[in-house]
């Protein structure tokens, strides 16, 4: 087994763009379910909403811009729609809502009835030729001998970066602030927080709302890369990735999902690697064939969700006082 | 030690008998769970910048009363008014902010936050806590004033060493304190206690008592349930006895200790059971 | 541990990429009744795979329709007979379903309906909306069976179990082991049913001795237990997967039926069968909650759990017995829902969502809402289809269980305070 090569693909994937996208994803998460409470399992709606509201607008003739506009608008009205009936109520309600709520939004889109805009199951492509004409970078392979990325992995990991930056800053300035301190009082408990005149419903609503606007930029910078959307990419389990990586690097912490997506990836790259080359080296004595290599990473995502939720509810790195506090 | 003015001995002791200058009035408030009554409350007044006391059996509806006076639960109907202000259908945040702050009976410490943004999160008028306002808004200058107003309040109960620290590490009679402290930082003008004194060692039920008598000294109206009739003949002003979701009595401490329906209804029936 | 630490990495590169517009299924519609040739106008085709819908059309008035599909591959291309007009029917009844249709890459390839006049003008009113009412109580049948279980645990312990999906498709799946004559005993569906509904119950039971009563005892929170229970459904899932493989097969008795009429309803036997033993064992299961001391115990718990407590009652062991029966619940309505489709590896899972819907529209915690919420989800989505396309028939019950928490949380059967 080529140890070195497999290590090197993991690094590879720790920096690149899926990790850029995720940790991006996970902020907009981390908003909604680390900071303020809500379990958001319909997260990957608002990814969808973004990456379509700006694939339409630009193949209806529109530019890259005002499809960006258009994809946050639409993540904000989803989160008031979803929002408005189901804050009220219980985490779990809120859970079962939303994640029913994406599948019918995934189910309208793929629909016949909404193929004229969104062309169906086939989806929208080559709406982003704007980007990757702005592109400066020449021609050629960047990085150190494996390491290395082509010139436009290397615009598009900019991009991708660059957004985290600049949303992680936005989220610096938010959560450091009296609005991130009431968000994370009504995470704590919901009563004390009316009882001392806080409009709790406003503040979830407002959480659930620019969580998925972050989403939305999300799921367009995804959409950006592949150039492509189509609706059965935006299935549950995106959702439920985003959620690991904001319970690996913490939830409630703010560069808990930057770590967190990247020691995500890398640990999939990683398993990836060696289970192929495990399976060639026939180490499972022909139990397992290479077809079985992806049903059982998805199996050990499980054991490691519930093993990460169990005994680092606060993320691999939370801190020692959080943990006596959780325990209680 | 009850007030020295006693404003209210020359009142009748009948239950709903009005007050010379009520902060809080209830009209016949109702509340049934399932066709059974809960609280049904035809007159209650509650005289301003006294410390009156709640009492009655468990399931008398005393905690009810409170949500429903603070928003937390609705009646089937009735009416009540905070200095004039009908308070009817008020969602509760909106009830805190106009000056009448509760507590719980389980303390609600947010245990995530320091002991000291337990006490910031309370402060009203921070403009910073908008959503916009905490991006661009000037919220700094307040924070500040806020902060020494807390320290200051931390101080008096005791708590200011442990103000960097997450609530959720404070021992549970901390806790109590905190709560009380931060329901002050919503400067309330009645500020409701519910079983303040609940599981607490003496030494610092006498602690609650002298931070509750210190609390109608500095002019606020408290209310209070309370099991305890040591605790209630200390400090209380006005005594209101409730049974079954009606109140069955009113009146003075020395009053009420001697009055045979309470005898009846609360010490007789329920003499040494705790909640 | 660190083992499990390593494990959490798992993605699938996502699905894009490699996207042809080229391939379609397509075909023309026409009545051919002797020598006359007359195009069908209004019908709806739907395309499958995998039991995932891919597309539908509807017949032009030249009776051409086409579906885009993704790429090469296998699909199902299916006839909705009750769109049919009046008058037209297949040659050939069975043929409604073409089940392996091959489309190889930039194809259009065209798929053959023989239609011709109907034996009896066509398919009644009644008939159509008969049989539709039928398969949708025999899904609704399903979906309550699956619910039960759901419902009770939710009650007796406040966890909303997104794994439960997947305890169906487990007793599918163990039911399968035993039916089939190579990896098992080949006994008959009804008689494998048996020791697949004992496994799952039995696996329930460990569940909650090995999982979730100690999680309970370090006070998690729900939010946790609610993340936990969806790391299990893909350990779960994923287990089945690569034990099952990814086929979806029938079981060896009942795949195949021939239609019978009653009371004017063109219907398959086992239809009927399912509704009416599921009838029973839900009887069975009101009397055990109504009239059993362990039954009574159950619902005391799930009203109030420190009062059944400080009333005498073994919480833990109560708990215990729910998750027994609840998991044995779903695991029966896994088998029947195999007997009535076939057996996937996610069948459960894609049925969790409508569980949930049922679940929602009876009342959290409620066992009878739970089974009054099965049938109104299976009825209302197979009767959605006579107004509305067949692609939303799923939508349909996600829209119920939406509408519900708007106007009645609580859900049909539940009372307002559960809900605070």
């Amino acid at each position: 087994m080529d140890w070195v090569k497999i290590l090197i693909d993991a690094g590879r994937a720790a920096v690149g763009v899926p990790a850029a996208a995720y940790a991006l994803s996970a902020i907009g998460l981390n908003l909604q379910f680390g900071y303020t409470g809500l379990l958001n399992f319909g997260h990957v709606a608002s990814m969808m909403v973004g990456a379509y509201g700006m694939a339409i607008t630009v193949d209806r003739g529109g530019s890259m811009w005002l499809g960006v506009i258009v994809g946050i608008l639409l993540a904000l009205i989803l989160g008031l729609i979803l929002g408005i009936p189901t804050l009220r109520l219980r985490a779990d309600y809120l859970a079962i809502v939303t994640i029913a709520a994406g599948e019918i939004l995934r189910i309208l889109v793929r629909s016949s009835w909404a193929e004229p805009v969104t062309n169906g199951i086939l989806g929208i492509q080559a709406f982003a030729d704007e980007f990757f004409d702005l592109n400066p970078i020449p021609v050629g392979l960047y990085g150190i001998g494996r390491f290395r990325f082509d010139e436009r992995t290397v615009w598009v990991m900019i991009l991708g970066w660059g957004l985290v930056a600049v949303v992680t800053l936005f989220m610096w300035k938010l959560t450091r602030s009296p609005w991130g301190r009431t968000i994370r009082a009504i995470r704590e408990d919901e009563d004390a927080a009316l009882s001392l005149g806080k409009n709790v419903f406003g503040y979830k609503l407002q959480s659930l709302m620019v969580g998925g606007a972050i989403g939305a930029l999300a799921g367009m910078f995804l959409a950006i890369d592949q150039q492509n959307v189509t609706p059965d990419t935006y299935i549950p389990l995106l959702t439920f990735y985003a959620f690991t990586v904001v319970i690996i690097g913490g939830p409630g912490s703010l560069l808990g999902p930057i770590t967190g997506s990247m020691i995500f990836w890398f640990l999939f790259e990683f398993l990836d690697g060696v289970m192929t080359g495990a399976v060639l080296n026939d180490w499972f004595f022909g139990w397992f064939e290479a077809t079985d290599i992806g049903p059982i990473r998805f199996a050990l995502f499980g054991v490691g969700l519930m093993w990460l939720m169990i005994y680092r509810p606060q993320g691999l790195f939370g801190s020692h006082e959080e943990m006596l506090i959780d325990a209680q | 030690m009850p007030s020295s003015e006693a404003p209210l001995d020359d009142l009748a002791r009948t239950p709903g008998v009005p007050k010379p200058d009520p902060i809080l009035i209830v009209d016949n408030v109702q509340r049934t769970f399932g066709g059974l009554q809960a609280v049904n409350v035809q007159s209650l007044q509650i005289q301003r910048g006294t410390i009156t006391s709640l009492i009655g059996p468990n399931g008398a509806g005393k905690t009810t009363l409170f949500n429903l006076l603070t928003g937390f639960d609705r009646p089937q109907h009735g009416d009540w008014h905070l200095n004039g202000g009908a308070l009817v259908g008020i969602p509760s945040f909106r009830v805190a902010r106009r000056g009448m702050v509760r507590t719980f009976q389980l303390t609600k410490s947010l245990a995530r936050l320091t002991v000291l943004e337990n006490m910031l999160v309370a402060a009203k008028d921070q403009v910073g806590e908008s959503f916009w306002g905490g991006l661009f808004g000037r919220w700094r200058h307040i924070e500040a004033a806020n902060e020494a107003k807390a320290m200051a309040s931390l101080e008096r109960f005791g708590l200011d060493h442990m103000a960097s620290h997450y609530a959720g590490s404070l021992s549970g009679g901390q806790r109590k304190l905190l709560e009380m402290a931060r329901a002050l930082m919503v400067e309330p003008e009645v500020i409701m206690l519910d079983e303040p004194m609940a599981g607490v060692n003496p030494a610092l039920t006498q602690t609650l008592l002298g931070h509750i008598s210190a609390l109608r000294d500095d002019g606020k109206t408290v209310v209070f349930i309370e099991h305890d009739m040591d605790v209630v003949q200390e400090i209380s002003d006005w005594v209101v006895v409730l049974s079954q979701g009606t109140v069955i009595a009113e009146g003075p401490p020395a009053h009420i200790a001697s009055n045979h329906d309470v005898i009846d209804a609360y010490l007789g029936l329920h003499h040494g059971e705790k909640p | 541990m660190l083992l499990a630490a390593i494990a959490f990495l798992a993605i699938v590169s996502m699905p894009l990429a490699a996207l042809a517009e080229n391939e379609t299924i397509k075909g023309t519609l026409e009545k051919i009744d002797a020598d006359a040739r007359e195009p069908v106008e209004g019908v709806t085709i739907t395309v499958e795979q995998g039991g995932d819908l891919i597309g539908s059309a509807v017949s032009d008035q030249n009776g051409a329709w086409e579906i885009p599909v993704p790429g090469a591959g296998e699909y199902v291309v299916r006839l909705e007979v009750e769109t049919l007009p009046d008058g037209v029917a297949l040659t050939d009844p069975e043929r409604f379903e073409l089940p392996d249709v091959s489309v190889r890459e930039n194809q259009n390839k065209t798929a053959r309906f023989n239609l011709g006049p109907g034996l009896s003008s066509g398919v009644s009113a009644w008939n159509r909306i008969g049989s539709l009412f039928v398969i949708g109580l025999k899904f609704g049948a399903i979906v309550a069976l699956s619910s039960v279980g759901l419902s009770l645990i939710f009650g007796v312990t406040g966890l909303v179990n997104f794994a439960h999906g997947d305890l169906v498709t487990l007793g599918a799946v163990v039911a399968f082991f035993f039916n089939s004559p190579d990896l098992g005993g080949g006994w008959h569906i009804l008689i494998a049913a048996i020791p697949a509904v004992l496994l799952v119950a039995g696996f329930g039971g460990l569940q909650e001795i090995g999982l979730w009563r100690p999680l309970r005892k370090r006070n998690t929170g729900l939010v946790s237990l609610i993340v936990v229970s969806i790391g299990l459904s893909f350990v779960i899932r994923y287990g089945i997967l690569v034990a099952f493989s990814g086929l979806p097969r029938p079981y060896l008795n009942y795949a195949i039926q021939s239609d019978m009429q009653i009371l004017g309803i063109t219907t398959v036997p086992k239809n009927l069968a399912i509704i009416g033993f599921t009838l029973v064992v839900l009887a069975l299961i009101g009397l055990f909650l109504t009239r059993t001391k362990l039954g009574t115990a159950m619902r005391a718990v799930s009203d109030n759990a420190d009062l059944a407590e400080s009333s005498g009652i073994d919480v833990s062991r109560v708990i215990l017995v729910t998750w027994v029966v609840g998991a044995g619940l779903a695991g029966l309505g896994g088998v029947m829902f195999g007997i009535s489709e076939q057996v996937q590896w996610d069948m459960g899972a894609k049925l969790l969502l409508l569980i949930f819907a049922a679940v929602i529209l009876g009342g959290l915690g409620t066992a009878f809402g739970a089974m009054l919420g099965g049938f109104i989800v299976g009825v209302a989505i197979e009767m959605s289809t006579l107004v509305i396309p067949v692609e939303f028939k799923t939508a349909v019950a996600l829209a119920i269980l939406v509408v519900m928490l708007l106007v009645r949380p609580q859900g049909l059967l539940g009372t307002k305070e559960r809900i605070g």
